[in-house]
């Protein structure tokens, strides 16, 4: 996928003059996070369970070939297969190979972000193959040629209009010719549209959520029943996922499934989950006859046994996004790659490189809330910090910045030129703001002051003030 | 040298390690036997009769459809009242499993023994378990249980036994596990397909099926 995350700047900027996508924007805000919250506060071992899910995945993640041998045998004993994929491209073409043994002439596809990291749909049209996503969000997205601005809810950045333009200007071909304005009738239509589409595609092409080292299986959960009927119509089965998803036992999924709806829609479960294990049986009356596994690398094994390794641990449950100030306002696309939010602003720079993507974890104010939520508690402030430290060591920032940087860092080493500064610049402002207490025009704080008054510091430092509250009362 | 030993090389240099051997490797083996479980809440740990009534309240509220059914002898019965009731067409299609239940009393009904096509409206299955914790249904696929009658039909009757309610998800692995095999398909379902992806406005029926309809067996 072609990235803008280098023009992260002008992306935001455009995202924030964006007035429909700040409609929609307004109401995800609203909407996650309340219903995160109220789960949350169902269940009593919630946070007993966090603690438990981030030390199970430190567990895997310390025996990762271990597990993922046990996961590749138990695969192969069903009659699966598993392919070992280095990066997007040795993926993009295992799928294209397996796609050819049986001459697909289209896939259905069932949501994979891992789909969306390898570049898949792109790949295969280039090669003659139909590719259809059939989640509702995915299939408004790819409708309009556009990627996914948010992992779970792909569309959520559009409005009901501007997914009825995209039916009516897709539907007339199969005889749909109203435009439509309700939800309902949009997703009716969309339901009867893909029906044809799953039962005429040639493979299914899924995610997974997990896979299961001891049985085998893959496993993915939905609330619309598309990826089921993406992987039990098509004569081939092939489930995209990373090395990092697979988990050792079925009672260990249970520990990761109760905490991945809760964070990620609020819902107590999700409607479907699924464990899939090896293609069509002797007796069977439906399902695959080939069911393939593709297991990506794309960089991940280097990212253990380093700082990085607690991303590792993500199950992508978008939470760190749905709670993330910064995305709040300029939504997913602003990110300018596959992943987005502040998981997005720790991968991205790992996928595409710090050059490419130095200004994702800049953009953050390090409020700690994406920590605060997390399921598996990846302290992704301290991991965004990583990267900004490996921007500056690499001199990737503007020289200005540099140089600003630097300059703060010499005074604020040196307490005795510091404190006297600090104490200043603080009456100074306090002075420029007079009696209003706002600063209207700021010599190098243009960036702020351009937009909003600056409210001025109350005349002493926070230094100041700690040594009075100090001082023993009279 | 193949992908597969380059990740797994890759892995174990990171970890500053090689293959595990010895008693690292033979505790992890042992895990894979007997798998330990995490914190089960206790909401899920109830006497059984409890276990019901939680199972009805979670199913309910994820706007799953559900009637007490007094026994198994009973369910053609319950079964033709439903479709009647919602107006629905006579024709279902049934899984091989139930077959030796009462149907020839249900004249009304027309009835298949297959997988599922486009155009069934009605599906009837029988679930494996039910999970109380959150009112979820387990359906585990086999040659008399085919998987499509899961997600094809716009209305999905699901047969469940009260005696197979089971409190945690843990307690449902254990039905798995009493199976030789472990079933190709193992669906945990809780209430009907549905999608909020157009503007978060929560709408039931997205591409499985619009209502899920739930007999619970008494004995």
């Amino acid at each position: 996928m072609q990235t803008t995350s280098p023009q992260f700047k002008s992306n935001a900027h455009q995202a924030l003059a964006d007035e429909a996508l700040q409609r929609s924007l307004a109401k995800m805000r609203s909407g996650f996070s309340v219903k995160r919250a109220q789960a949350a506060a169902r269940m009593p071992e919630f946070e007993a369970l966090r603690d438990q899910g981030r030390d199970l995945k430190n567990h895997i993640l310390e025996n990762l070939d271990f597990y993922l041998e046990q996961f590749e045998a138990n695969v192969i004993k069903h009659g699966g297969q598993v392919h070992w994929a280095r990066d997007a491209a040795e993926a993009r073409q295992i799928v294209l190979d397996i796609c050819r043994t049986v001459d697909a002439k289209s896939v259905t596809k069932g949501k994979s972000m891992i789909s969306e990291e390898i570049g898949l749909n792109d790949f295969l049209e280039a090669e003659g193959i139909e590719p259809m996503e059939t989640d509702l969000g995915e299939y408004i997205i790819q409708l309009r040629h556009e990627h996914p601005s948010h992992i779970i809810a792909p569309a959520i950045h559009l409005n009901k209009d501007q997914v009825a333009d995209a039916f009516h200007a897709a539907h007339a071909q199969y005889g749909y010719t109203r435009r439509l304005s309700e939800p309902r009738e949009l997703m009716n239509e969309a339901r009867q549209v893909l029906r044809d589409k799953f039962l005429r595609a040639d493979v299914g092409i899924t995610g997974a959520n997990f896979c299961i080292a001891e049985t085998g299986s893959t496993v993915i959960v939905t609330n619309e029943g598309n990826g089921d009927l993406t992987q039990t119509l098509p004569k081939v089965h092939i489930a995209l996922t990373s090395i990092e998803k697979v988990v050792p036992t079925l009672e260990d999924a249970s520990l990761f499934l109760r905490l991945l709806a809760r964070s990620a829609t609020g819902q107590e479960f999700s409607v479907y989950t699924t464990f899939s294990t090896g293609p069509r049986r002797p007796d069977d009356l439906d399902g695959p006859e080939q069911f393939h596994v593709v297991l990506l690398d794309n960089g991940r094994s280097s990212m253990l046994g380093t700082e990085l390794q607690d991303m590792l641990r993500c199950i992508r449950c978008s939470a760190c996004m749905n709670h993330c100030p910064v995305y709040g306002a300029v939504g997913g696309h602003a990110y300018g790659w596959v992943y987005p939010g502040p998981m997005g602003a720790v991968l991205t720079p790992q996928f595409i490189g710090v050059n490419q993507a130095g200004h994702l974890p800049n953009a953050s104010t390090f409020c700690g809330r994406c920590e605060s939520v997390c399921p598996v508690r990846i302290p992704l402030p301290k991991l965004m910090r990583h990267w900004r430290e490996r921007e500056f060591e690499r001199h990737l920032m503007p020289k200005g910045f540099r140089f600003g940087l630097k300059s703060w860092a010499f005074f604020a080493r040196r307490q005795r030129l510091y404190h006297p500064m600090a104490r200043w610049s603080a009456k100074l402002l306090k002075r420029l703001g007079g009696k209003s207490g706002r600063i209207k025009n700021l010599p190098l704080a243009k960036g702020w002051t351009a937009w909003r008054d600056m409210p001025a510091p109350q005349g002493k430092t926070f230094q100041q003030l700690w040594a009075e509250q100090q001082r023993p009362s009279a | 040298m193949s992908s597969r030993d380059a990740i797994l090389g890759t892995l174990r240099r990171q970890l500053k390690r090689g293959p595990l051997q010895g008693p690292q490797r033979d505790a992890l083996e042992a895990r894979l036997q007997n798998p330990p479980r995490s914190l089960i809440p206790a909401r899920s740990q109830l006497p059984q009769p409890e276990q019901v009534e939680l199972f009805i309240r979670m199913a309910t509220e994820a706007s799953a459809s559900l009637q007490k059914v007094a026994d198994m002898e009973a369910v053609p019965a319950a079964v033709a009242a439903f479709i009647l009731r919602q107006n629905l067409p006579d024709d279902i299609v049934l899984a091989p499993e139930l077959k030796a239940l009462p149907w020839s009393a249900q004249t009304r009904l027309r009835i298949e023994q297959r997988a599922a096509r486009n155009g069934d409206k009605v599906t009837v299955t029988a679930a494996a378990a039910g999970i109380a914790e959150t009112g979820t249904l387990l359906l585990l696929s086999g040659p008399d249980s085919p998987t499509t009658l899961n997600f094809l039909p716009d209305v999905h009757i699901v047969v469940l036994p009260a005696s197979c309610i089971v409190g945690p998800y843990e307690d449902a692995w254990a039905v798995c596990r009493q199976r030789e095999v472990m079933p190709r398909i193992l669906n945990l379902i809780t209430g009907p397909s549905r999608s909020a992806d157009i503007e978060q406005t929560l709408q039931l029926g997205a591409h499985g099926p619009v209502q899920l309809h739930i007999l619970l067996v008494e004995s």
